[in-house]
């Protein structure tokens, strides 16, 4: 058996392709690759599966990849997971890497469980942390459990290769070095490889504010403290001066206030921000799961007991409605400031 | 049409103890209860009878100890028609994989020529959501994920709505098919009465490894390729610094200013 596993080299990690650019938690993935190839002493590839992003593969390559697997095809412009699936399944039996990353998105996170049951290999999701145990030669994974009260570490003794999704934005990206050469492989695709049972019919767009949650680095996020639809009004001007992206709570959600896109928390989204502002939320188990890798937590509330101030690395006890024009007038000082 | 919704009882959210000495979950005195977000599912696979005209028989399958068929019957109370425990010691310790083995084995075997498979996005206890993929992998059916409508659903096909970064998309694929689904495509009733006389005095099956023909290396912890190996509490508590708005006004708005800008209080882990 362990002369079997010992065929398996290289360190692999998927791109991610969104409307037709490599999205940058791909850069995310390398950083995390290039530590993991270094300790094991190995090449770090990275494969992108798209439809004219061959002129983007340098970004990979400035990144950190020593190798980039190219699959251009036009029958791959949107994510599908049958064609995805397939090519990838195929690379990775000829080519036997025995790492392979990929983003814990929603393209990661339904692709790589197929890619376990076609590869009969390990699947861990959503880490938060990545080591390689020497002595042993096998990834270490690193990933919040039962609602971010535990860590636990997972490993893949016996599947290759040993696979992970990846929390975005636990990584920063290495900075891009344009002199960095590396080797661009085309992957030769053929018509049964790019057919798909699924088809995408349209993409429709969702008018939020700033970035969608996984990729923003500033959240504010409302809670039932808000008491009022008619109020939103005031989180969405801070979220707009800080450039950031407006979240919620359950609570709010099921009021009506936002859509189920801006909930963060164990029915919603897990989010990785730089800066969290919770407003008016109390900080209940579930939504707090969501919240544990920002790397700041504030906190606004009235009530000094409630849970989030158990988080928070700042908390103001006191009246949202007045805090928040005081702050909002503050930072357009700011902001009024420096453009003069 | 055949429908085959999967659960998972999950330890009540709100009541997870973590043991601060060993890091491991307190589960003594804990109340589980169904996933709350296959909920979402048994609601569906419902509403999608009822769309049906009531044309459609409603399965539902859970893998757990032998207590987990609470969560098969709460389901039956919800408008599950026909409920089964797949209940073994050597299916224990199992991870997504061998999970998932054993689930796609026992739809192929109890419900034979299934047309749509519905589940929750993720489990609130193990929060990986690699179930239902890996469910549709083993029975070679294509999976939509993180479904929040299904705005067509025939005999032979179906098109549904895909919450995805930044917006949603629609897509389309033949059934049979596995849908995962997210919170947002429909609101839970709640039991009524009549459902939880009917779900109490339903059989439920509890089916057995032998029953279903497996072979012993691919279940449980044998059949799994990870291994958990260490489990420690999260550094969940910071040592924050609390300021009270009436006191300095001033004060503290000038504190969450600097604050926003400042560099983080803890190292990277």
């Amino acid at each position: 058996m362990s002369n079997q596993l010992d065929q398996y080299r290289g360190v692999w990690t998927l791109a991610e392709v969104r409307q037709g650019k490599i999205h940058p938690v791909s850069f995310e993935l390398l950083a995390w690759g290039q530590s993991l190839a270094q300790k094991l002493g190995v090449e770090l590839a990275s494969v992108v599966l798209g439809s004219g992003v061959g002129d983007q593969v340098d970004q990979l390559i400035a990144h950190g990849a020593d190798k980039v697997y190219l699959a251009d095809d036009p029958a791959l412009l949107d994510f599908g997971v049958e064609p995805q699936a397939g090519i990838l399944t195929d690379l990775i039996k000829q080519h036997k890497p025995e790492v392979l990353l990929g983003s814990a998105t929603t393209t990661g996170r339904t692709l790589l469980p197929v890619l376990a049951i076609t590869l009969t290999t390990g699947l861990t999701a959503d880490c938060t942390g990545l080591d390689i145990d020497l002595t042993e030669r096998l990834l270490i994974q690193t990933r919040p459990a039962i609602g971010g009260n535990v860590m636990a570490t997972i490993k893949t003794p016996t599947g290759r290769p040993q696979m992970a999704t990846v929390r975005p934005k636990s990584k920063r990206p290495l900075a891009a070095d344009p002199a960095r050469s590396g080797e661009v492989i085309k992957v030769e695709l053929g018509p049964e490889q790019l057919a798909s049972r699924v088809k995408r019919l349209e993409f429709t767009p969702e008018e939020t504010v700033g970035a969608p949650l996984q990729d923003a680095e500033v959240i504010v996020a409302c809670g039932k403290g808000l008491k009022d639809v008619k109020n939103l009004k005031l989180v969405t001007e801070l979220t707009e001066i800080l450039g950031g992206s407006l979240g919620a709570t359950r609570k709010a959600i099921d009021l009506g206030w936002l859509s189920y896109s801006h909930q963060i928390g164990l029915s919603g989204k897990t989010v990785s921000p730089k800066l969290y502002l919770g407003c008016g939320v109390s900080g209940a188990v579930q939504h707090l799961a969501g919240i544990t890798s920002a790397e700041k937590i504030a906190a606004i509330n009235s009530d000094p007991e409630a849970a989030i101030f158990q988080v928070a690395d700042l908390g103001v006890v006191g009246d949202l409605f007045q805090a928040l024009p005081l702050l909002v007038e503050r930072l357009k000082q700011n902001t009024e400031g420096s453009a003069s | 049409m055949e429908i085959v919704v999967l659960v998972k009882q999950v330890p009540a959210t709100d009541q997870v103890k973590i043991d601060p000495e060993r890091g491991t979950m307190i589960r003594e005195n804990i109340e589980s209860e169904l996933n709350p977000l296959d909920l979402f599912a048994v609601e569906e696979a419902v509403r999608l009878k009822e769309r049906l005209d009531g044309e459609a028989n409603i399965n539902v399958l859970s893998m757990g100890p032998a207590k987990a068929v609470k969560t098969v019957r709460d389901a039956l109370a919800r408008g599950c028609d026909q409920g089964w425990l797949l209940s073994d010691r050597k299916f224990a310790g199992a991870d997504t994989w061998s999970t998932s083995f054993t689930l796609a084995s026992a739809i192929e075997k109890l419900v034979p020529g299934c047309d749509l498979i519905l589940c929750g996005e993720r489990a609130t206890d193990g929060d990986t959501g690699q179930v239902g993929p890996m469910v549709a992998t083993f029975l070679g059916l294509p999976v939509l994920s993180f479904v929040s409508a299904v705005e067509r659903l025939d005999q032979g096909a179906l098109a549904a709505r895909r919450e995805v970064e930044g917006g949603s998309e629609l897509v389309q694929c033949p059934l049979p098919a596995l849908l995962s689904v997210v919170k947002a495509i429909n609101h839970p009733r709640l039991p009524n009465l009549a459902g939880k006389r009917r779900a109490k005095a339903a059989e439920v099956p509890v089916v057995t490894a032998e029953q279903l023909e497996l072979p012993v290396e691919k279940l449980g912890l044998k059949g799994s390729p990870t291994r958990v190996v260490k489990v420690s509490k999260s550094q969940l508590s910071r040592q924050g610094r609390i300021l009270n708005l009436e006191d300095d006004p001033t004060a503290a708005v000038e504190a969450l200013v600097a604050f926003f800008t400042s560099p983080p209080s803890a190292p990277e882990a």
